[in-house]
């Protein structure tokens, strides 16, 4: 046993290319005979790598699920940052820069009402909850942004670290959940065209759900919602500390 | 050769990514700022005028289809590798305004996309397209 698990750690990416195609498969086979293909494989399969990371965490009390137990390692890298963008960026081969240029007018618009929408709902739950000083009601809303800017906000305006870790618990509901509820929400908001991609990775922001959602709806889709999404947390960052933070304590200072 | 694909993507993405990071530095925030989406007008440009040079041809084009048809796979190892205990131990504050934040931005998408008028639905995917994925 322990020679396996040798050769499967010291070999970890080759390792996680073969779970990631058994996940695969069996999640093409559930697509088939449980929704009859009406949800399509890679939706389940992106469900069932979340409910493994969920028991990766709890076993190990680490922060990267699956891959902090030794063997699954690779997935880390596998699913990671860097090839995670790299692939992104391949996505948009042989798109349309016409369809991008017909939409950009409305993805700036998708960002910036993104970004307010996801400040004023998370703050206002915040408030619900009882944090009502500003610090705190601009860290949450700044969390519902995305798990990124919730704690660079919270970092810069002094949040207490109970509520940056909230911060950071609500961004990754949300990336969680938009990952999981995009292809259920696509056809009663329309999202089945370049442009609405384009509102919609503007108006989530959160890339790695963006990334997973899309994944899981159309592929054709991520090329143009990645767009968007990838200005999202760069501009939560410069409002959350600033315009919105000043804005919070104008108002309940 | 299929390397100049992969290394012509690679390329763009460390430009992009720079670009990103200038402009984070620029406005003074500790993020880089729009880098994936400054490589793929690289990639979808650059590609386009060598293509049309004939300076592209199909094995080199393999080299950048093959991680975009790695894509889906990639986003099912990073979905494994979530911090879902973390996300789910934050309790119902944290999944209310996250899953408020979704709720209302989803709300918005057929508003937003009336923006310069409608556009027409995708084509349903055919069965290559499909097996790709």
């Amino acid at each position: 046993m322990d020679i396996i698990a040798d050769v499967l750690e010291r070999n970890g990416l080759l390792f996680a290319f073969v779970v990631v195609g058994a996940l695969m498969m069996i999640s093409g086979w559930l697509s088939k005979t449980l929704t009859r293909g009406r949800l399509q494989g890679s939706a389940i399969a992106i469900m069932l790598g979340l409910v493994l990371a969920y028991f990766g965490g709890i076993n190990t009390g680490g922060e990267a699920g699956l891959a902090d137990i030794a063997i699954f390692s690779g997935l880390g890298l596998m699913g990671g940052a860097m090839l995670r963008d790299f692939a992104i960026v391949a996505t948009a081969y042989g798109v349309d820069l016409q369809e991008i240029k017909k939409a950009g007018a409305a993805g700036v618009v998708a960002l910036i009402a993104g970004i307010v929408v996801s400040f004023v709902v998370g703050a206002a739950v915040a408030a619900a909850f009882g944090y009502t000083d500003p610090e705190s009601m601009a860290t949450i809303g700044a969390g519902a942004a995305t798990y990124i800017v919730g704690p660079v906000t919270g970092t810069a305006i002094g949040a207490s670290s109970e509520v940056i870790a909230l911060s950071v618990a609500a961004g990754l509901i949300k990336a969680v959940v938009v990952m999981v509820c995009t292809p259920l929400i696509a056809p009663f908001i329309g999202l089945n065209n370049p442009k609405s991609a384009m509102a919609y990775g503007g108006l989530m922001g959160t890339t790695s759900g963006v990334a997973g959602g899309l994944a899981a709806t159309d592929k054709r889709l991520v090329p143009y919602g990645a767009m968007t999404a990838t200005f999202y947390t760069g501009l939560g960052c410069l409002l959350g500390p600033s315009v919105f933070y000043f804005a919070l304590v104008g108002l309940f200072g | 050769m299929v390397l100049y694909g992969v290394a012509a993507l690679a390329l763009c993405m460390l430009v992009g990514m720079l670009i990103g990071d200038v402009l984070g530095v620029a406005v003074g925030v500790d993020a880089n700022v729009g880098g994936v989406g400054f490589a793929m007008i690289l990639l979808v440009v650059a590609t386009d005028r060598l293509r049309k040079r004939g300076l592209f041809p199909k094995p080199t084009e393999q080299g950048v289809l093959f991680w975009s048809a790695l894509y889906i796979p990639i986003v099912i190892a990073m979905a494994s590798t979530q911090n879902v205990a973390e996300a789910i131990g934050g309790g119902p504050m944290a999944a209310i305004a996250g899953l408020g934040a979704l709720a209302a931005g989803a709300a918005l998408v057929p508003v937003i996309a009336r923006i310069g008028g409608q556009s027409e639905p995708l084509p349903a995917m055919t069965e290559e397209e499909k097996a790709e994925a």
